[in-house]
């Protein structure tokens, strides 16, 4: 167990819930896409949520946030809680709770704006920072957070979109962090980057969970054995089985988990 | 297990399944003979058994090498998990197990060999018994892992005790002829010999009980295995003065 011990960092399964989810349904339209889902994401533990096309795993990150509020008919019931408190609740400030649950998305999309600009909107629009040196120094945090700052800094005053793939995504994990969330939600990040940029995201969300909550949508299993504590396996709009990593990938519980993992059915 | 998802969406990722499947029959059946082929030989005194023997020894180590290269590149190409993963690991466990099996048995016929040269030793129908069950368990082990046979495997690992006191009773018998007559000695010797090389063999078969639990439920065995080897503690005094 011991030798184990050295290299893992398992769930504790102990961490205080960051995120619960409580018999949560989506809707979109007549379509029942996610049906009566309860799920805990537990802080500073990275949780992948994985599963068939269509499983409604993207549909379940993007009720954390509340982005599924942008889209047509889309109908969202059941309890969802951030430290506690409500998502839903009237008296709260959905752009708050957007700062608060930050999203990377699958193409990296910076704005058209330069790479300083790009980290520094968050905060301005939040009125973080008072004054410039304060700005500089959120920027600089930010990006060095985001492993960006050595090839980022020559450059602040270009373009963000001048910067490759996997640095623009970094600078998307930059802008993210910039107005210091609790979590940080990942919607198959790593889909559009080549393996070397993957490897250094995956680098990235490693050393991001001492500091945040991090739920990442992948379509990769190698990828969520690689970077998570727990796995969630959705399916058919169903959470189906939930657990340690490790478990998840060496011992399932649920034979549709084992099916779909080992490439059986998907 | 569901049945409908029994199969991989990659058939050729199925094909290596079912290869791995193969080379672990294959030598099975080999160590199963060349254990038979040995204690034949020990039994009927034959000394040119041995020399087929080793020979056809060098076949299960090279269906081992073949085993464990893709086991390999089954783990590099395919990053199995789960139950699949399972699967590959106690592939190369148990080939492992399997080779050793065949390099034991080849080791009694070379001892066969010698003891044909020697004058008939006492008869100990005791090592006889520990032959027959030892090549009753191997059998058994690999019935089970073939067929994912549970029950029949639990029954080989709790028999490992039955192996022990066996192996015990030899010691202690082969202890007193070599005392009571020293020209037994040397026969006696490669007797032991030949009886720890069985009860060696019955271990490994424990080990491929443990190795098939593990598999199937990706647990191992719950219990310590009884263990009856008192050889190690076995003091035998000389009859009368």
């Amino acid at each position: 167990m011991s030798a184990i011990a050295e290299f893992a960092e398992p769930s504790t399964g102990t961490n205080s819930p960051m995120v619960v989810a409580r018999d949560v349904n989506v809707h979109y339209g007549q379509a029942h896409a996610l049906k009566h889902v309860d799920l805990d994401i537990l802080q500073h533990e990275v949780t992948a949520l994985i599963g068939p096309s269509g499983c409604g795993k993207s549909t379940f990150l993007r009720c954390i946030n509340r982005m599924n509020d942008v889209i047509d008919g889309c109908r969202v019931t059941g309890k969802i809680e951030l430290e506690g408190a409500d998502i839903y609740d009237k008296r709260l400030d959905v752009v708050q709770l957007r700062a608060r649950v930050g999203m990377v998305f699958q193409k990296p999309n910076p704005f058209p704006k330069s790479i300083y600009d790009n980290v520094a909107y968050g905060p301005r629009i939040h009125g973080v920072a008072r004054t410039k040196s304060e700005m500089d120094e959120i920027v600089e945090v930010s990006l060095r957070r985001a492993g960006l700052w050595e090839e980022a800094k020559d450059r602040l005053l270009k373009p963000g979109t001048g910067l490759s793939g996997g640095q623009q995504q970094r600078l998307c994990i930059a802008r993210a962090i910039a107005v210091n969330p609790e979590v940080i939600l990942m919607d198959e990040p790593c889909s559009a980057l080549d393996p070397i940029a993957t490897a250094k995201i995956e680098d990235l969300i490693h050393e991001l969970r001492q500091n945040f909550t991090i739920v990442i949508v992948t379509h990769s299993m190698q990828q969520a054995a690689r970077v998570s504590q727990r796995t969630a396996f959705f399916h058919l709009g169903n959470l189906v089985e939930v657990g340690p990593t490790e478990q998840i990938f060496t011992n399932p519980h649920d034979d549709r988990t084992q099916g779909y993992i080992t490439g059986r059915f998907g | 297990m569901t049945q409908e998802h029994h199969e991989h969406i990659s058939s050729v990722y199925d094909s290596e399944l079912e290869k791995l499947g193969k080379l672990l029959a294959q030598m099975g059946g080999l160590a199963e003979t060349q254990l038979d082929a040995a204690m034949d030989a020990v039994v009927r005194r034959d000394g040119e058994a041995a020399l087929a023997i080793k020979d056809k020894d060098r076949d299960i180590d090279a269906l081992e090498k073949e085993t464990e290269a893709l086991v390999l590149r089954m783990l590099a190409l395919r990053q199995p998990v789960a139950n699949d993963l399972r699967l590959v690991v106690s592939t190369l466990k148990t080939a492992s197990d399997l080779e050793r099996v065949g390099d034991y048995a080849k080791n009694i016929a070379k001892r066969a060999s010698v003891l044909a040269q020697l004058p008939a030793a006492p008869s100990t129908a005791v090592i006889g018994r520990l032959g027959r069950l030892v090549q009753q368990l191997l059998k058994d082990v690999l019935d089970a892992y073939l067929q994912r046979d549970m029950a029949k495997a639990t029954a080989v690992w709790e028999a490992d005790a039955e192996v022990d006191a066996l192996y015990t009773a030899v010691f202690r018998e082969l202890l007193t002829y070599m005392m009571e007559d020293a020209r037994n000695i040397t026969a006696c010797t490669h007797l032991l010999f030949i009886a720890k090389n069985l009860e060696r063999i019955g271990d490994h078969s424990t080990n491929i009980a443990e190795t098939l639990r593990f598999m199937i439920s990706g647990q191992p065995f719950e219990e310590r295995r009884p263990k009856d080897d008192a050889s190690n503690y076995a003091i035998v005094e000389p009859k009368g003065g």
